[in-house]
């Protein structure tokens, strides 16, 4: 039998060992997190100049060359995405929203689910069977429609969920005025609450700006600066992975210089969408 | 002249009371507006079925040829053969299954752990800062990750991991043979990064949603903290934390370029966590555009096919355990 | 709103005045000095850009056949079945001729080393597994081997240098034409894969004990020590320049050209050589096709002269007059 002291002492001891288990679990989990930043810097910083931002690549073996191209390329076809996927993401959440009750809305809610859960790979395939086989040519077009399928569910899903959390008598009030209710659902529910749903609209494009599956099937890839929608287009992740697995060192230090710029741009719109518009959403209330 | 400014006037207060859009003559009834809103909402709604049918039907249609030939022996079947026009996807079934549980048994306690530590023991600002930071790993693009993998995870998995594993686990038939790092450990690893912020932001929220007064009545009848989120924290929250869990693998399955990048693309079934394997979603991305007989073109579609059938069982378990534990715990 | 239209309408403006972009994809192989020659055939024609997406010969063939883009490379000729999915009438255009290498990495033998066609179908079928096997040791006396693993690295996706490396690998071994066979995409018995010879010359270069095949630029260009293969007469031979240029001495007229040369008869040879194409649609009032022709015509001339400073051998002097006669 063991005395009640020792008892409270086992007890304490688990205490303070769980204490110390669950804080080098969570060091363990945010570490991945700044050792990648980490190599990034180190290994990615040291090619962050202007040649980086203005060229397009030289020839196989060649030092020097940019990605120029596929900065462009990306931007390109993540804002065409973002002009096909947005308006139906958020009128299709205010539906769910709004009008989401019924067997409908629920099936509804679990195929924009399941659409999430797609892997990219396969939304990369859909992709290059429904644009690029029929119109005969891999396009950007294909990639910003592979891209607006990432999109798309996202925005769906954060729009209704925010707009959920909007207190009924928000509503009531509205149709109280006499307005009609997709007036009321227009200039009461989405304006009043518009700098929320663009973080969940932020999110949504800052996931697709760094997919790199959906596009190799689709917007393939380019060596110039194009801005034919119709013709294949450079994106960064995809010149990202090109010089990865490439064995010259100048590209490999490229990849890292992109991985670099691409993990600031996709990581700098999270963390803007995620602070200015949180601070905004605290002052409102 | 008269009949003029009568006129004028006349249209002028027509105009304005255009202006004003007098309530009592609205083009279309409010009820025949609403109508024609609902309909376009739900037209955008719907458009989410369409997509899904499409994408499913085209699949469908592209391994036609492949389902006729092989049938349910695809699935059983380990020998991926080009040159045979031969083909089945069990090596990569296998791959996939084994990448995404091992992924899961190094995410998951570490998930748990994390949410503990964001939800119970950090308060305020530091809490919200520490779950942005988890946040914030999600969002790392899977190139990212795999670019980061092939430069150093592996590397370290061969140089450091490996041998100490051999040391301490090499009795078992999974920690032997040789080691390259580029392998379905290292592939594990990075799945395990990857999905661990997903968990741990589902079960932050569960325990977030255990009531305070629990919590306090755990510790007014004198329970350290361990004890506490033992029982009043872990304990209720099982079984959503079951459904965060098969989130995650859900996320872990179909994840593509970081794995293709570092599994090492074998379709061989070994038993070594060392050697290299290849996961589902990895050999579409490697042969999907150079796949040159139609029948391995159909092939690689069959599995997509099944890649995209495990997606919607792994949702739908996620979907229903957490269905049932919202139920339970608004009773 | 009306802003977007705008900026819209200005961007399909800015599209319609972009040069003449043409699109091509396939072969690895020669992709370093294609890069090049497309680089400077843009420099002499300003307003032709084009585009090649080194993916791999499976998938320059594909993409041909699916009409997605407006020419392919490959190094293995199409086989008879892949041109009757085509509904074009496919063009082969040989460029050039390139070396498939040996290469390897083990850090403790600094000299190159020995191999005949036997041995190197073992180490690729997973019979020979450590670096200091008896076989190996037996034709590399003199030379320290050490106890490593052989890591075996090979293409993941569907590639011509594996076509010409499995044909040489079957020609020499009958194990190898049993068990696996030839093709450009294999049922490989061990290793990992890797995309393209970009991905495999990496592979190599980053894992101690790691052997693979890839074309001689992507070893000289990547300081990776290549082994010297043995070749008909009995010689090993590294892989040169020359070696492959006596490979193809035995192909006579353009009719041959699609013919295998690996393991050539005659002194001097590189045993794994091969030639590599371009493949073309025929058809005749096509603008893009023209340009791609008027480059081929450039490439098969003037753009010969880039080949063997970057490692490649030029084709004889005769194929290449007859082939631009071909060409028209």
């Amino acid at each position: 039998m063991r005395s009640p002291e020792t008892y409270f002492k086992i007890r304490k001891l688990k205490n303070s060992l769980f204490h110390l288990v669950v804080l080098i679990s969570a060091i363990c989990v945010m570490a991945p997190l700044f050792i990648v930043v980490a190599f990034l810097l180190q290994k990615g910083a040291s090619g962050f100049n202007l040649d980086f931002f203005t060229n397009i690549p030289k020839p196989v073996g060649e030092i020097g060359g940019g990605m120029k191209h596929a900065i462009i390329g990306t931007m390109i076809m993540v804002s065409l995405a973002s002009l096909i996927a947005i308006p139906i993401g958020l009128l299709g959440g205010i539906f769910l929203s709004e009008f989401g009750k019924g067997k409908i809305a629920t099936l509804l809610r679990f195929a924009t689910d399941l659409l999430t859960g797609v892997p990219s790979i396969v939304i990369g395939i859909f992709g290059y069977l429904l644009v690029v086989i029929p119109f005969k040519s891999f396009s950007a077009l294909a990639g910003a429609l592979s891209l607006s399928l990432i999109i798309l569910p996202i925005v769906i899903r954060s729009t209704e969920e925010i707009l959920k959390l909007i207190p009924n008598h928000y509503r009531e009030a509205g149709l109280a005025l006499g307005l009609p209710r997709w007036k009321m659902i227009l200039f009461i529910i989405v304006k009043g609450h518009l700098s929320q749903l663009f973080t969940g609209i932020i999110l949504a494009i800052s996931r697709a700006a760094g997919e790199t599956a959906p596009l190799l099937f689709t917007a393939f890839g380019s060596l110039y600066l194009s801005y034919n929608v119709k013709a294949p287009m450079a994106s960064l992740p995809v010149q990202i992975y090109n010089y990865a697995i490439s064995p010259y060192k100048d590209w490999q230090s490229q990849a890292w210089t992109g991985a670099f710029v691409l993990i600031t741009l996709v990581l700098g719109l999270n963390l803007f969408a995620r602070t200015v518009f949180g601070i905004k959403k605290l002052r409102r209330k | 002249m008269e009949l003029d400014i009568i006129n004028d006037s006349q249209k002028s207060t027509a105009k304005s009371e255009s202006l004003i859009r007098t309530p009592s003559l609205p083009l279309i009834s409010y009820k025949g507006q609403d109508k024609l809103a609902l309909f376009f909402l739900r037209f955008c709604a719907l458009s989410i079925f369409a997509i899904l049918v499409l994408m499913i039907g085209l699949l469908f249609k592209m391994a036609m040829p492949a389902i006729s030939m092989f049938g349910l022996d695809f699935i059983t079947s380990s020998d991926w053969n080009p040159v045979e026009d031969q083909f089945g996807g069990l090596a990569f079934i296998y791959g996939t299954v084994t990448t995404s549980f091992l992924a899961l048994i190094i995410a998951t306690p570490l998930s748990i752990a994390m949410a503990i530590f964001i939800s119970q023991i950090l308060k305020g600002a530091l809490s919200k800062v520490v779950s942005m930071i988890v946040e914030l790993i999600a969002a790392v693009p899977s190139i990212v990750f795999g670019l980061w993998g092939l430069f150093y995870l592996a590397p370290w998995v061969k140089s450091t991991l490996t041998p100490f594993l051999k040391n301490t686990l090499g009795f078992l038939p999974q920690f032997q043979g040789p080691s390259f790092g580029i392998g379905i450990l290292s592939a594990s690893i990075i799945l395990a990064i990857m999905i661990t912020p997903t968990i741990t932001s589902i079960v932050r929220e569960i325990f977030n949603s255990v009531p305070q007064i629990r919590k306090e009545a755990a510790l007014g009848l004198g329970a350290t903290k361990y004890e506490m989120i033992r029982i009043a924290v872990l304990r209720p929250s099982l079984s959503g934390i079951l459904g965060a869990v098969v989130l995650g693998l859900g996320r872990a399955l179909g994840e593509t370029m970081a794995v293709a990048m570092i599994i090492g693309n074998n379709p061989t079934i070994s038993k070594s966590l060392f050697s290299p394997g290849a996961t589902m979603a990895s050999v579409i991305a490697n042969e999907y555009a150079e796949a040159e007989g139609d029948l391995h073109l159909s092939a690689l579609c069959y599995i997509a096919l099944i890649l995209f059938a495990i997606t919607f069982i792994v949702n739908l378990a996620a979907r229903t355990i957490i269905w049932h534990n919202n139920r339970r715990s608004q009773k | 709103m009306r802003k977007l239209f705008v900026g819209l309408m200005a961007f399909i403006a800015m599209n319609t005045m972009a040069a003449t972009q043409i699109n091509g994809a396939g072969a690895t192989f020669p992709y370093p000095l294609y890069s090049k020659w497309f680089s400077e055939y843009s420099k002499e024609n300003k307003d032709i850009q084009i585009n090649y997406q080194a993916i791999g010969s499976g998938g320059g063939i594909r993409q041909l056949i699916q009409e997605t883009v407006d020419f392919g490379a490959s190094d293995a000729p199409m086989s008879d079945n892949d041109k009757s999915k085509a509904t074009r009438q496919i063009l082969q255009i040989p460029t050039v001729l390139g070396a498939v290498a040996i290469s390897y990495n083990v850090s403790e033998v600094t000299a190159n080393i020995k191999l005949d066609g036997d041995t190197l179908a073992k180490i690729f079928l997973g019979e020979i597994s450590k670096w200091n096997d008896p076989k190996i040791a037996a034709l590399n006396e003199g030379l320290k081997l050490p106890a490593k693993d052989i890591l075996v690295v090979r293409r993941a996706d569907g590639s011509g240098t594996t076509s010409i490396f499995a044909d040489y690998l079957s020609t020499v071994s009958k194990d190898w034409e049993t068990q696996v066979g030839r093709g450009k995409t294999l049922k490989w018995p061990t290793g990992i894969g890797a995309k393209g010879n970009d991905g495999v010359t990496g592979a190599i270069s980053q894992n101690d004990g790691a052997i693979g095949y890839i074309e001689l630029a992507y070893a000289i260009n990547n300081n990776l020590k290549v082994a010297a293969l043995k070749n008909k007469a009995g010689e090993y031979k590294l892989p040169t320049v020359q070696g492959v240029s006596l490979a193809a001495a035995k192909v006579k007229s353009i009719s041959e050209v699609t013919n295998s040369i690996v393991d050539a008869d005659g002194k001097g040879v590189y045993p794994i050589s091969s030639f590599t194409y371009i493949l073309l649609p025929v058809k005749e009032k096509d603008a893009k096709i023209v340009e791609v022709k008027k480059f081929l015509k450039w490439a098969l001339s003037k753009g010969q002269n880039f080949a063997a400073p970057l490692h490649y051998a030029p084709l004889p002097k005769r194929l290449a007059l007859e082939m631009l006669k071909e060409i028209k």
